[in-house]
């Protein structure tokens, strides 16, 4: 579709532009300043340049952050992208049951997140949740279970808790990509004698393209800034074992009051976050523009 | 806000380069294309990239050298101008 | 019989995406006293004394009452300043369009821990710190360009002849957006506000940074309970449950719309 070329547009974004800016760029301003002074308390400052940044570049605890929060995003993608592709396969195409599985699925996606650490929190102690008594009274495992004083049970049951709050969100985009796909594909399909196998291969695997797009990036961004289920779920420990970018933020920017240290880690995160943003928008586009045409 | 003399002139150069950009759109408006860099490009995405490209530049200065951060501007500036250039 | 191995499949995932929830129900109707004695899968004495202190309780109730509150109005204001936005950007091409919509985008993505900081600072300066209409601003942060995108994306939907008729017709813009125009994305409009209301209930950084105590929502009392009353686990599964049911409300109202915008591969 052509578009009109018309400079006037800008006054039906304007205040979508105000709203935004003010919420945006008046504290983006308000981080770089804090990022280059060392602030005792109210309208005390000293102009300390780029040690902040470079104390952070440093910082040992950052770095670990970091490579945690990549190993994180790594492995949600892993799992939940193949599983929801799966559950959206097995989705009733009609009848009741179509509006039924969308409500169960969207549940979790409802739910306050430190809600959901709640719910884990309850559901994995080993006194009185049904996930830690169970698992434990199958004497399967060397120690028992408890998300509070193992690192790798802490990991598994952030890694459950993340899979089960959000391969819903895949299911449903996943879900929707299939139900794009007209009938007239199966029908060919069936009339060339085509396995289940080859069908989603050759049909439904390539028509999702696009919104797949969508629920990779959407979940790679997301899981990367993740920050309340984890908190409330195992604080960040043990030790620094589920410590996540946002989570270590929090703690020196807002814990601490570290106003200047935090800020510089803010804009190195958020340099970061950009980055991936831009590629983001130009895959979206991409995939956007190879539909069309 | 605690504004520094640094910071301040770090956004206004930042807004000056903005509204030369807005000026040398309404003289002659961008043509997409691509070069180097695989996607097509237009002037702003090339400044954008520009702008990110002396960010990351001037971190890994910080964080893996201990010369003076000043050498990093005109590296930046040179990678400025090939993305504006060729990108 | 493929089918049903499917069917059976599908079931269990259910099961399994159920039995969290659950358990915190079974939880909710028991007392703490009975929680940390006995191990049951199900609640033996149903109580409802949890429920009870909850609704009782000002400090408790008015948690939802604000939470409520702050969603309410930042789903208006999203879709207010959202929808002549994205008409904009669906019909017309002007200046910096791509790089204001990127710019839009990145703010959707920006990490909120960035932002609480400097947000609680600004909220001071200007006095609105522990209001509801603070939370709601912060929440435009990430809302509006989502409500942008989506609304975007329906617009491009209808096809531009039914705008060129209508000016033709002598419609002024103002009346033709608001009789013709929003009228034809209906779906489209429930389903992004479906999405503000979902992501501004959902969130804690922001409403828990900026509010004390007048505006302070449900989610943020109950972080405040675990560390302050020990773990009563009965209570805190009660409040649980009662965040959980404005949401199921809402799904269980749209789920038809949802389906539809489904079927038009957008959401």
């Amino acid at each position: 579709m052509d578009k009109w070329q018309d400079n006037k547009a800008w006054f039906l974004v304007l205040p979508v532009f105000v709203i935004v800016a003010f919420s945006a760029l008046i504290p983006l301003m308000t981080v770089v300043n804090y990022s280059v002074q060392d602030i005792f308390g109210p309208g005390e400052a000293v102009f300390v340049g780029t040690e902040w940044f470079k104390e952070m570049l440093a910082n040992k605890r950052l770095h670990d952050a970091l490579l945690r929060q990549f190993l994180f995003s790594g492995l949600v993608l892993l799992i939940e992208i193949p599983l929801g592709i799966l559950i959206a396969l097995a989705m009733p195409k009609k009848g009741w049951g179509v509006s039924t599985s969308l409500v169960i699925l969207a549940l979790p996606l409802l739910i306050p997140w430190n809600v959901i650490g709640t719910i884990w929190i309850i559901f994995t102690r080993p006194d009185i949740g049904l996930f830690g008594v169970g698992i434990n009274s199958l004497h399967l495992l060397e120690v028992p279970f408890d998300h509070t004083a193992t690192p790798l049970y802490a990991w598994i049951t952030v890694m459950l808790m993340e899979v089960w709050h959000w391969t819903p969100l895949v299911a449903l985009l996943a879900y929707a990509g299939l139900r794009a796909i007209p009938e007239a594909y199966y029908q060919a399909a069936r009339i060339d004698g085509a396995s289940p196998w080859a069908t989603f291969w050759y049909i439904q695997l390539p028509k999702m393209r696009g919104v797949l797009t969508i629920a990779v990036l959407l979940r790679w961004m997301d899981s990367f800034l993740i920050y309340a289920e984890p908190f409330v779920l195992t604080g960040g420990g043990p030790g620094n074992s589920t410590t996540f970018l946002s989570i270590y933020l929090v703690k020196i920017a807002l814990l601490q009051f570290d106003l200047g240290p935090g800020a510089a880690f803010s804009l190195i995160y958020f340099l970061i976050v950009l980055l991936f943003s831009f590629i983001f928008y130009q895959v979206l586009q991409r995939v956007g523009k190879g539909e069309k045409g | 806000m605690y504004w520094t003399l640094p910071t301040a002139t770090f956004f206004i150069s930042i807004f000056l380069m903005l509204c030369g950009m807005l000026v040398w759109e309404l003289v002659s408006p961008t043509i997409e294309r691509s070069g180097f860099l695989i996607i097509s490009t237009t002037r702003g995405t090339r400044f954008f990239l520009g702008l990110l490209g002396s960010a990351f530049i001037h971190l890994a200065w910080l964080g893996f050298t201990d010369l003076s951060l000043w050498i990093a501007l005109p590296i930046s500036a040179v990678w400025m101008i090939i993305v504006m250039r060729w990108g | 019989m493929k089918i049903k191995k499917k069917t059976i499949g599908l079931l269990i995932y259910f099961v399994i995406l159920v039995l969290p929830i659950y358990w915190m129900l079974n939880m909710s109707l028991r007392s703490n006293a009975d929680i940390l004695a006995s191990f049951s899968l199900y609640p033996r004495d149903i109580t409802f004394v949890n429920y009870m202190k909850i609704l009782t309780d000002s400090s408790w109730y008015m948690g939802y009452v604000n939470s409520m509150l702050y969603v309410f109005m930042n789903t208006v204001i999203s879709l207010s300043f959202a929808l002549p936005a994205a008409y904009a950007f669906s019909r017309y091409r002007f200046l910096g369009d791509g790089q204001m919509f990127f710019w839009l985008l990145t703010n959707r993505m920006a990490p909120a821990a960035v932002f609480a900081l400097p947000f609680f600072q600004l909220y001071s300066t200007i006095g609105l710190l522990d209001t509801h209409i603070a939370v709601a601003l912060a929440h435009c942060l990430f809302n509006v360009p989502l409500a942008v995108w989506i609304l975007e994306g329906f617009m491009s939907g209808i096809p531009k002849e039914i705008d060129e008729t209508a000016f033709i017709d002598g419609y002024k813009f103002p009346r033709f957006f608001i009789t013709i125009f929003i009228p034809l994305i209906r779906a489209g409009v429930g389903v992004t506000a479906f999405f503000c209301f979902m992501f501004s209930w959902v969130e804690l950084l922001f409403a828990r940074t900026l509010t004390v105590t007048a505006a302070k929502p449900i989610s943020a009392i109950m972080t405040r309970t675990i560390s302050a009353t020990g773990l009563d686990y009965g209570l805190l599964a009660a409040a649980g449950i009662l965040t959980i049911i404005p949401g199921a409300l809402v799904i269980w109202f749209v789920r038809n719309h949802l389906a539809k915008g489904f079927a038009l591969g957008r959401v």
